[in-house]
């Protein structure tokens, strides 16, 4: 079936243009990076096509990577059921965004090798979802991590870019450290790092063992998927290119750590404690990430928050065994938080630059078009029925009543807020009088095409893809009855927050500000992010960095090593000066000196009874 | 007969190396030095020696002592003048040398052993040496002959004058 | 007694090395050390004509034989860098020659 060929479609588009995209002109470069990737999602569709309808795994063994003692890894891919909707969303939602970034990035620099990165994460991207076994997946997921890097930071002569490249490489570093460990439980517990024999082999795994390698997983996952404590790297990442933003950090890469999580669903079932706290983790971060998006002024930054919400949201739906549901929330978001971010690109081209919302407004005269897809993803996300978001939320919320209510109460309170700050940034952007100096223009058809298409997809997505009934075969059953009453009550909150947002930001404008002057020490936290990465720098960051400096440089490498070095040259030049006043040129004390070392010998000669 | 033969000669070898070494003139060594060669060559007869003997008169004592003797005329070397002295050889020297002495006649003593008289040893003619030369070693014959050659070739080098 | 034990001779030759090595160690004049080690030389003859005579072996002569010619060559090599020196130093003091000082 040759599924090598989805990912090595976009890896000879990075490698063309990585080599030579210097040299060609744009129409060459674009024709080569979409190229690849409308490729791959053909042979996407084609490959599904035959395969359906996919009951079963479609496994193809490539080589034998590694050949060590009892392990043993081999290059291997799989399709089944999961792997097919992560497919199409990363080939077709990259597409679509691919498209897009011809005309965002046509006054940027470094053309070329912005699509070349592009196409390198497609790669890796789509060897992660493909991948057969856990090391694979890393190969994958090491290098979305590698690419993000190199994206965040493509503007490299701005330090704040490259800072924020910086610090999402590390911080997914702590969480692939925790990756790292459970690859290691598990090929201890299973003997193979295969997910198909961790699959089989999940149910009789001792309890603990299992507990663990779930919670060094999620760790992993916390680090890819920016949940709390690893979530500051997401908003920093906005200082990359917004079609980066759009693709890697809502719609694709982020969603890794949902994917691998739901892929290891045979350990989490078995492992409950190690669910929960996934769930737990889901829903503090989602409401976390809610508030501190109320206050942001960045228009990037409010919807980059928001992924980090709604991240949580596809935890929890992970977390209380609604792993469909989870994936389900993972499609639609990826199409409406794309459009949204897309939109936000039009908007801030539009604008020439310019990102903060205060500078915004009246814009739904000036940009219409970009203003009705905006609508339409604005009204997906709040779970306004019967758009794509409504369903997806739903699927989750009345799965987490059934686990346990609290988490669906904080869930809907969540959705409220979403609601809220996302129509607080319609309504700051389009609405009222223009607050800025630009001139406003609409963006070329190159780039409303594809948002055209999103927008089309975010309204009619959640029920064109059915995708619990899809999945339903391949993750265990899970009762969640359809409660018309909690469906009333999550629905009402969505609309509670637009109207509040109308009433604060449309009909009149100075509460807005009233309110928060009112609650200003709750408002200065909040918009300060709580302060997190200042407590992160103080505690973490700081003490390593000095103590690296102290200690592990000064200290031991100049000190000690180079010390050690240094002072045996030292040492040895010390005892040839010394070594050097035996020789006096004075013949006769040279005589003597043999004389003396003759006796020695004698007297050695003698004890050891060699005279005789 | 024997014995008192080797007395009066060992002394005399005795006083005159002990000569060799206060005398601050060097000509007056050189002489005290041809005395103990002489003695010397005595007390190889005794140990059945003889053409060794013979070669120590003629080559050692007649050859290489007036070498010495010449040299020290053309140097025209007077009297050893009392100047600095080596530390080193005084202090850690004489010690040594003492010790020494004594090690090698401590060790040297304690051997039951025969005699030495004359006709102890008959191996020592002409004809027994000069068999073992020219046979056994043979090689360091030859070798040593080509030393020579070398030492004629060096001190013409070195002794002759720079143009 | 008709005899002389051989411990005697091996005595004298150790006596007389002591000598000419007391006379290397202590002398200024570089002709009497060369003659100091001339006496040293003739002392290990005695003890190898000893040897030869204990063992019966006129290898020990020969030994004896070829110390001789060795010293007459290294005396005439010797006596020529001694003049070397003197023409270069006007000097026959041991204790000025130093320069291979440190």
């Amino acid at each position: 079936m040759l599924l090598w060929l989805i990912p090595v479609f976009p890896l000879a588009g990075f490698a063309i243009n990585g080599l030579f995209g210097r040299r060609f002109p744009k129409a060459a470069v674009n024709a080569i990076a979409i190229g690849s990737v409308l490729l791959s999602f053909l042979w996407v569709l084609k490959t599904l096509a035959a395969a359906a309808p996919l009951n079963a795994a479609v496994t193809e063994r490539y080589f034998t990577w590694i050949q060590s003692g009892s392990l043993s890894i081999g290059c291997d891919m799989t399709v089944d059921r999961l792997t097919a909707v992560m497919l199409l969303v990363v080939t077709g939602i990259g597409s679509l965004i691919h498209i897009y970034s011809i005309g965002y990035m046509a006054h940027e620099g470094g053309y070329y090798r912005f699509f070349a990165y592009m196409n390198l994460f497609m790669f890796f991207m789509l060897t992660l979802v493909l991948a057969a076994n856990y090391l694979l997946l890393f190969v994958g997921w090491e290098g979305v991590g590698l690419c993000s890097y190199l994206l965040i930071g493509f503007y490299f002569d701005k330090k704040f870019a490259t800072d924020a490249g910086n610090k999402a490489f590390i911080v997914n570093r702590i969480g692939d450290f925790g990756f790292s460990l459970g690859a290691f439980l598990i090929f201890k517990q299973f003997g193979s790092l295969d997910i198909a024999v961790m699959s089989a082999h999940a149910a009789g795994a001792p309890t603990g063992m299992l507990t663990a390698i779930g919670l060094l997983l999620l760790l992993g996952a916390c680090g890819k998927s920016a949940q709390i404590p690893l979530y500051v790297w997401l908003p920093d990442a906005m200082a990359g290119p917004t079609p980066v933003s759009a693709l890697i950090h809502a719609a694709t890469m982020v969603t890794a750590g949902v994917y691998m999580t739901a892929r290891s669903w045979p350990i989490y079932v078995h492992a409950p404690d190690a669910m929960q706290m996934i769930a737990i983790i889901g829903t503090a971060t989602a409401f976390f990430a809610a508030t501190i998006g109320l206050a942001q002024n960045d228009i990037k930054k409010v919807f980059a928050y928001s992924t980090v919400s709604q991240l949580g949201y596809m935890f929890v739906g992970v977390g209380v065994g609604a792993f469909s549901a989870g994936i389900y929330h993972l499609m639609t978001h990826a199409f409406f938080k794309a459009l949204l971010f897309l939109g936000s690109g039009s908007v801030i081209h539009a604008l020439s630059g310019e990102q903060d919302m205060r500078h915004m407004g009246g814009l739904r005269g000036k940009i219409p078009w970009t203003f009705w897809v905006m609508m339409c993803a604005a009204v997906a996300i709040a779970g306004v029925p019967p758009f794509a978001g409504f369903w997806s939320k739903d699927a989750i919320l009345l799965a987490a009543y059934a686990h346990a209510p609290w988490m669906y109460w904080a869930g809907t309170f969540t959705a409220g807020l979403t609601a809220f700050y996302v129509f607080r940034a319609i309504f700051m952007t389009f609405f009222g009088e223009y607050r800025g100096h630009h001139h406003p223009h609409e963006s070329p058809a190159v780039m409303m095409a594809p948002l055209v298409v999103l927008a089309a997809l975010s309204l009619a997505g959640g029920v064109l893809f059915k995708v619990p009934d899809y999945l339903s075969a391949f993750f265990p059953a899970r009762e969640a009855p359809e409660d018309m009453s909690l469906m009333a009550i999550s629905t009402a909150a969505g609309l509670i927050g637009i109207a509040l947002a109308y009433l604060m930001y449309v009909a009149k404008p100075a509460l807005a500000d009233s309110f928060a002057a009112s609650v200003k020490g709750l408002y200065w936290l909040v918009y300060n992010k709580y302060f997190v990465d200042e407590v992160y720098d103080a505690v973490v960051v700081n003490p390593v960095v000095e103590g690296s400096r102290a200690v592990l440089w000064k200290g031991i490498d100049a000190g000690l090593i180079d010390g050690t070095v240094n002072g045996t040259g030292a040492r040895a030049r010390d005892i040839g000066s010394f070594l050097r006043l035996w020789q006096s040129g004075n013949i006769r004390s040279y005589a003597t000196w043999v004389l003396f070392g003759g006796v020695l010998l004698i007297v050695a000669m003698g004890l050891a009874g060699g005279a005789r | 007969m024997d014995v008192i033969l080797f007395l009066i000669f060992a002394a005399i070898s005795l006083v005159c190396a002990v000569n060799v070494v206060i005398q601050p003139h060097p000509i007056s060594s050189a002489i005290s030095l041809i005395g103990v060669m002489g003695s010397l060559a005595v007390l190889y007869l005794l140990l059945g020696a003889e053409f060794i003997a013979a070669a120590q008169v003629i080559v050692y004592a007649g050859a290489v002592m007036v070498l010495f003797l010449f040299v020290i005329m053309l140097l025209n070397a007077g009297r050893e003048t009392a100047q600095s002295k080596s530390e080193t050889a005084h202090l850690l020297g004489v010690p040594a040398l003492l010790v020494f002495a004594l090690l090698l006649a401590y060790f040297l003593r304690q051997r039951p052993e025969e005699g030495v008289h004359f006709g102890g040893f008959t191996g020592g003619s002409a004809e027994a040496v000069g068999r073992a030369l020219f046979t056994a070693y043979l090689l360091p014959f030859e070798v040593v002959s080509v030393l020579i050659l070398i030492a004629i070739v060096g001190a013409i080098v070195l002794a002759r004058k720079e143009i | 007694m008709q005899q002389v034990p051989q411990s005697w001779f091996l005595v004298l030759s150790a006596l007389l090395f002591a000598l000419g090595v007391a006379g290397f160690l202590f002398r200024r004049n570089i002709v009497t050390v060369f003659m100091s080690i001339e006496l040293m030389l003739n002392a290990v003859n005695l003890s190898f004509i000893t040897f030869a005579y204990q063992h019966k072996d006129v290898g020990g002569q020969l030994s004896a034989f070829f110390v001789m010619v060795v010293a007459a060559a290294e005396a005439a090599v010797g006596l020529a860098i001694i003049l070397t020196v003197f023409k270069n130093r006007e000097t026959l003091n041991i204790d000025d020659i130093s320069s291979m000082k440190n």
